[in-house]
């Protein structure tokens, strides 16, 4: 345990110490997604407006707050995505981890887990803009930010494990980009990244239910900015948890067949 | 008898590989019916290494050398036979194994681009376990013996080829492993950093015991680090030896420069003369000749010098890959 808190903190230094010299790459990508959820914002805004000042019970002021907190929580969520590992797969570069006495997926966790502290930095600014222009109205308690910064953590390792699990797929086929965007699109609808989950019919919050992608999305966001009790907040972490486990189960059943097939081609 | 360090018995890499002609009439049937070709990468080599050994492996491009590495450190799981390397079975990859080996391969980089090679140091320092005074003495020690002191302090992405490849190599080494697979570590390099890089190996090899597995198309390397060789072609083991053995064996012929004191003379009396200028001439001579051939000119001619030597080692191998190909002889 000592040995991997010790690699954790090291990758993790060598994570900040690296994307601090791309710092100038991070701002634009931060910026990149952030333009995506500002459209959503003024798209809900100005329906709200045209309905009388919200929008399934949520006022101008809250999707701002719903929004912006959105921008953060995506800076936590970005993970190593299925695409590189069909890229490391695919051409061989998965051979140097291997050769480590460490499994591949405490590298990708902790190496992520530090760049969030540059992503998180430079996302301040930003953040502040942008709630300098929308307006944002959110009242946490100190149990719902507590809650909030370990909701966050969740979500970056059940969305680590689900894009582990689905990048691994390329220990079998050779082009998984279209399974990829098929899911990229099911965690739009069905994780709270386009419109909070509320706003949504039933009958899609039902199936939302079964897939891990609320737990990405929806639920730290509403963590902080929403009116959760005690009992939602803890049997949400509760969900998460039971996620990131399912995760670590298929993570280790794909690996453990799918590395009999990697030919470590090129390197 | 100490035990092998790394035993290998009858082990093969299969591939199946899709194959179809050209144009779009073979697509549009392969969508169909596919058509499958078993490429034998590596098929049923055994050997033996013992501990401290240093050993050459030699073969052309695609004999199936860097497979064989690659099944001997777990990267690959072999299709038949399971290799045995300090008492491990490479495939399932034991911390504790990954733990005692290493792979250098020339054209591969563990080091963080954009960051001194100091740090990624640090880091495979927590990789390993390695504890803390053990770890400065071991980098410290190795910094000094490549000549790095300077260079560990810029950024991977400024240094040279050369100076990149002693940072993999210390990188590598940083945890003491026992047994080392080099895969071209000096391809690419010039002439003054393969020597370089060679004596390093050949430094580790004797203070820490390690046992090497070489690859190199540099006939140097191999000369220089390895009593002994193996060579492999097109998956299969053709010769397993001492270096010495294997001249004896395949080369029938030895080389004699001659420097004349007095300027032109006949020599086609000896041997086929290869080259003949400026009072030097150049001979080959059937091996066991040698002796003879030489007493002869040292009685006959009036010499200033006079060399005797082994065909280069390029040659020996070449023809060992024609004879044994040609024999289908397989050890």
């Amino acid at each position: 345990m000592k040995h991997y808190l010790g690699y954790y903190l090291s990758n993790m230094r060598i994570a900040i110490l690296g994307q601090i010299q791309y710092r100038a790459q991070n701002y634009f990508y931060m910026v990149g997604t952030i333009l995506e959820p500002t459209v959503y914002l003024v798209v809900w805004s100005t329906i709200a407006n045209s309905q009388g000042g919200s929008v399934g019970g949520y006022t101008t002021g809250a999707l701002a707050a719903y929004y912006i907190v959105w921008t953060l929580v995506r800076q936590m969520n970005v993970v190593f995505t299925p695409y590189g590992w069909e890229g490391r797969i695919q051409r061989g570069q998965l051979s140097g981890e291997l050769l480590r006495p460490v499994h591949p997926i405490h590298s990708d966790i902790s190496y992520f887990a530090g760049w969030k502290f540059v992503q998180i930095f430079l996302w301040l600014p930003l953040g502040a803009v942008l709630a300098l222009i929308f307006k944002p109205v959110l009242h946490p308690t100190w149990f719902q930010v507590v809650a909030f910064f370990f909701a966050i953590w969740g979500a970056f390792l059940v969305r680590t494990m689900l894009y582990a699990s689905l990048g691994m797929i390329s220990f079998w086929t050779t082009r998984v980009g279209a399974i990829f965007e098929l899911v990229f699109a099911l965690e739009l609808i069905l994780g709270g990244r386009l419109v909070p989950m509320t706003l949504m019919p039933d009958w899609v919050q039902h199936v939302a239910a079964v897939f891990p992608f609320q737990w990405t999305f929806y639920f730290p966001i509403n963590t902080l900015v929403g009116n959760p009790g005690v009992s939602e907040i803890l049997s949400g972490l509760g969900m998460q948890v039971l996620w990131i486990a399912i995760g670590i189960v298929f993570v280790n059943i794909i690996w453990h067949f799918g590395i009999r097939r990697f030919s470590s081609v090129g390197n | 008898m100490p035990e092998p360090v790394i035993n290998v018995k009858d082990i093969s890499k299969h591939y199946k590989v899709p194959v179809r002609e050209a144009g779009l009439k073979a697509a549009a049937r392969s969508l169909f019916k596919r058509t499958y070709n078993i490429v034998k990468a590596v098929d049923q080599i055994s050997f033996t290494i013992e501990p401290g050994e240093v050993v050459g492996f030699l073969g052309p491009n695609g004999a199936g050398k860097t497979t064989t590495l690659k099944m001997l450190s777990g990267l690959l799981f072999p299709t038949a036979g399971a290799p045995d390397v300090l008492g491990f079975q490479p495939s399932r990859r034991q911390p504790d194994f990954l733990r005692q080996i290493t792979l250098v391969m020339g054209n591969r980089s563990q080091m963080a681009w954009d960051l001194p090679a100091l740090d990624s140091f640090e880091l495979q320092r927590a990789i390993y376990g390695v504890p803390r005074p053990d770890f400065e003495k071991t980098r410290d020690e190795f910094i000094e013996l490549l000549e790095v002191k300077e260079l560990v302090k810029k950024p991977v992405r400024n240094l040279s080829l050369g100076e990149r490849m002693k940072m993999e190599i210390i990188g590598a080494l940083l945890h003491r492993p026992k047994v080392l697979f080099l895969d071209e570590p000096t391809i690419g390099l010039d002439v003054t950093m393969q020597r370089r890089i060679r004596q390093f190996i050949a430094e580790y090899n004797q203070k820490y015991g390690a046992t090497v597995l070489l690859t190199s198309h540099y006939m140097a390397d191999v000369e220089a680090l390895c009593k002994r060789v193996i060579v492999i072609h097109n998956g299969k083991l053709l010769f397993d030896g001492d270096l010495s053995v294997m001249k004896d064996r395949f080369s029938a012929f030895k080389t004699i420069g001659v420097t004349l004191a007095n300027g032109f003379s006949m020599f086609s009396q000896y041997g086929e003369v290869l080259n003949q200028e400026a009072g030097h001439v150049t001979l080959r001579i059937p091996r066991e000749k040698t002796p003879e051939v030489t007493a002869r000119i040292l009685a006959e001619q009036q010499v200033d010098d006079l060399t005797v030597e082994d065909p280069p080692i390029e040659d020996i191998i070449e023809k060992v890959f024609n004879l044994k190909s040609a024999e289908g002889d397989v050890k």
